[in-house]
């Protein structure tokens, strides 16, 4: 099973438009995935169709009272089930402040899913937290969507700043371009630049396009109501890079 | 229920399932189809004798769109394994021709868990059909899937060309259980559709006129205590002819050698009632057809033996210390071309006018004992006496068994024994079958023991014969005939263990507890 987590410190950069257009081709793929929408914001949720409530709230899952198996919910593809968001989830932070080992505590949660599920993915709320943290030691790879400006780049070195000083496991990092804008000349050029310079960067870029802003409207994967458009291909490319480059074996059967 | 699955037959057509879907579905749900109908080919696998029935599983072969997958389930409907076989080539070579045994299966999780259940026995189609599968989502009011419907038609093409009643399947999403239960309830109440009771392969059986399960190597007769023993013996003779019968044609066709174990087992069982409850037929029938069940007899025990030979072969090679499974290859090469020899003369016996007579004349005789004159003895009478007196032949025989007797005394005890079992096996519908597993417990264990010290007995026997024939034949380099010692002086130490363990076996059989229970099983019966 291999954990791969959406994430940045910053908001509104397409975590979430990556993680259910990537757990979606991973499941195309034939792999069995997990999609947990960590956001108490449900955006995931919302594109998948499926109601932000999970009983017990975070606390019930956090405390291990409520098995993340029995709140699991199946998508409408084949494949790729859902552990939705709820509102209660604002709270992480001090419900895993209160368990045992808290950094610890998401991966254990998630041990039990290992033999049903090959690929989970974490789509984490914009933070850096002790939720971020036991993220961090649950994750094998982040996926990291940065916008082509100084600012976020800055905000990555943050990230991989403090990745090295964390002991123990440490994730993978596949940062990505993301609503990009080959429009803006500052856009072109970091774009171009820094995946050169850098190994933790994908050579796909994410584009700013409408049609992926349209997930909202159709509420699917922009990878499955369209599957020939430009976005729904460059999340293809960047599937393809992040299966190879977390070492992920392939699809049974 | 299987799996959550609910399943229901529907009264009209395929476009009745959609018709009671939208009338079910109500104001609460929508529907909208799922992708296009897709046809499938579907094949069920089974032993002769149900074994994966038995064990509540299906092994079902699905083709579709140039694909072909076996995919083994359970009770519940849940996927236990499965398997993609590679793709039929156009000289009809690549995928798995049935009956096939399970090592010309590809390995993996679906022989694995086969193996268990299956054993020796070869899979062989027991129903084929072809279905057209129709899919509809079911949604609520976020237009989110809830559960999904499948219609089903189906037509079976095997073992007879038959119509199945449409059959529609709810399938629960996970997390929306409540949704789909409550589908299920509205379906239930919908006009023309019924509940199913019966799995897919059941229902394509039951339209074809066949049940699943309908062979057994056992003894399926209900006797009665009261009953004429004459028409008690004929029942139990008809329905061991029946077996004997079923298993001819996978004899020949040499499906899997289950089928002449079966075959054997049956002519061995008559040929125990014949000498043992004889009495209970009219005059002279036993005499007469006696000899040729044990023409019979004779005829099967050579390719049995060798089949015997070949089965415990793999654990034989294991089981070399000094010297290699390479080195007694040639050893089996012999007994697989013995074996076809053997064969040759089975086959011709079993296609011969001899054996049709026998079996044909020997209905023929069995349906002419009911009613006919005979001595006036109940069922349950002649169960007791002929029960009795075999048992008190096992004791008699047993209690002169001393250290040095010679290894014949020890097989003749084995023949009493297995009159006495099959007798308890015959008449075993008149007693309680708690009672009757208590009574036949210490005597499996005193066969088991005779069986284990007698096979090694034969077995070492004939290796030497074996042996000679190789060497005469020039089959047999130096290295073979030492590995085939080997194997002598393993069924030798086998041998031996038996006949320690001999004793303690024949003590507890004949203790008077254990006496004590034929006697009670046999007197309750009869009184």
């Amino acid at each position: 099973m291999k954990v791969f987590a959406t994430y940045n410190i910053k908001g509104g950069v397409g975590k979430t438009s990556a993680a259910v257009n990537l757990a979606y081709l991973a499941a195309r793929d034939g792999y069995r995935v997990l999609l947990w929408d960590l956001d108490p914001q449900g955006a995931a949720t919302f594109l998948l169709r499926v109601r932000p409530r999970v009983k017990g709230g975070g606390k019930a899952l956090i405390k291990g009272t409520r098995p993340l198996d029995d709140a699991i919910k199946a998508t409408d593809f084949d494949n790729l089930d859902l552990l939705p968001a709820d509102f209660t989830y604002r709270n992480l932070d001090l419900m895993l402040d209160s368990a045992k080992r808290p950094t610890r505590r998401l991966g254990s949660l998630l041990a039990p899913l290992r033999a049903e599920y090959d690929v989970i993915f974490l789509d984490c709320p914009p933070s850096i937290s002790l939720l971020s943290e036991s993220v961090l030691r649950a994750a094998d790879m982040l996926l990291v969507p940065v916008i082509p400006t100084t600012l976020s780049v800055n905000t990555l070195d943050q990230l991989t700043g403090f990745l090295v000083g964390l002991d123990g496991h440490r994730p993978g990092v596949l940062a990505f371009f993301s609503m990009t804008d080959q429009r803006k000349r500052l856009h072109r050029e970091i774009s171009q630049q820094l995946p050169a310079d850098r190994s933790d960067f994908a050579a796909t870029a994410i584009p700013a396009l409408s049609v992926i802003e349209q997930m909202s409207v159709h509420r699917a994967p922009v990878t499955a109501s369209a599957p020939g458009s430009v976005a729904a291909r460059r999340y293809r490319e960047l599937w393809q890079e992040a299966r190879e480059r977390s070492g992920l074996s392939p699809a049974p059967g | 229920m299987r799996n959550g699955l609910l399943e229901f037959v529907l009264d009209g057509d395929a476009a009745a399932g959609n018709g009671a879907l939208s009338t079910a579905a109500g104001p609460r749900f929508a529907w909208a189809a799922d992708g296009r109908a897709r046809t499938l080919q579907r094949t069920w696998l089974d032993t002769f004798d149900w074994r994966l029935y038995r064990a509540g599983l299906t092994l079902e072969q699905v083709s579709s769109r140039g694909r072909t997958e076996l995919t083994l389930t359970g009770r519940d409907g849940a996927v236990l394994a499965s398997a993609q076989l590679p793709p039929l080539q156009r000289d009809g070579s690549g995928r798995s021709r049935w009956p096939s045994l399970l090592n010309a299966l590809p390995a993996g999780p679906l022989t694995e868990q086969l193996e268990p259940v299956v054993g020796v026995r070869a899979l062989a189609p027991v129903a084929r059909a072809v279905s057209r599968i129709s899919n509809q989502r079911v949604l609520n009011g976020d237009d989110k899937t809830v559960a999904r419907v499948a219609t089903d038609t189906m037509s079976v093409t095997f073992p007879a060309a038959a119509a199945v009643q449409p059959r529609l399947s709810v399938w629960p999403l996970r997390g929306y259980q409540a949704q789909a239960t409550r589908l299920n309830q509205l379906l239930a109440a919908a006009p023309g559709v019924a509940e199913s009771s019966q799995s897919a392969l059941e229902a394509a059986l039951a339209a074809a006129g066949r049940r699943a399960g309908d062979y057994s190597g056992k003894i399926d007769v209900r006797l009665t205590a009261a009953m004429p023993a004459g028409d008690a013996m004929a029942a139990v003779l008809t329905a061991l002819l029946d077996t004997l019968a079923a298993n001819v044609s996978g004899t020949v066709r040499d499906v899997d050698t289950e089928f002449l174990h079966d075959l054997r087992v049956a002519v061995r069982r008559t040929r125990s009632a014949l000498k043992l409850a004889g009495d209970g037929l009219p005059p002279g029938l036993a005499r007469r057809f006696a000899p040729e069940f044990r023409w019979l007899g004779a005829l099967t025990t050579p390719t049995r033996d060798l089949d015997v030979y070949l089965l415990d072969y793999p654990a034989m090679a294991a089981g070399l210390v000094a010297a290699t499974p390479q080195e007694l290859q040639p050893f089996r090469d012999y007994l697989v071309r013995q074996r076809a020899g053997a064969r040759r003369e089975l086959t011709r016996g079993l296609r011969s006018a001899r054996f049709a007579r026998l079996t044909g004349q020997w209905r023929e005789a069995l349906a002419g004992v009911p009613g006919a004159r005979g001595r006036r003895l109940s069922a349950a009478r002649l169960a007791a006496t002929q029960i009795a007196r075999a048992h008190q032949r096992v004791i008699s025989a047993g209690g002169t068994i001393t250290d040095t007797s010679p290894a014949q005394h020890l097989h003749d005890l084995r023949k009493r024994c297995k009159e006495l079992r099959y007798l308890l096996e015959i008449f075993g519908s008149l007693y309680d079958p708690a009672e009757l597993w208590q009574a036949v417990r210490e005597l499996k264990d005193l066969q088991n023991c005779l069986g284990e010290f007698q096979d090694s007995e034969v077995q070492r026997a004939e290796i030497r014969t074996f042996a000679a024939q190789m060497m005469t034949q020039r089959m047999a380099p130096a290295p073979t005939l030492l590995a085939m010692g080997e194997i002598a002086a393993g069924l030798a130490l086998r041998q031996r263990r038996a006949r320690t363990q001999f004793g303690d076996r024949f003590r507890a059989f004949a203790s008077p507890a254990s006496q004590a229970k034929i006697r009670a099983l046999t007197g309750a019966a009869a009184s």
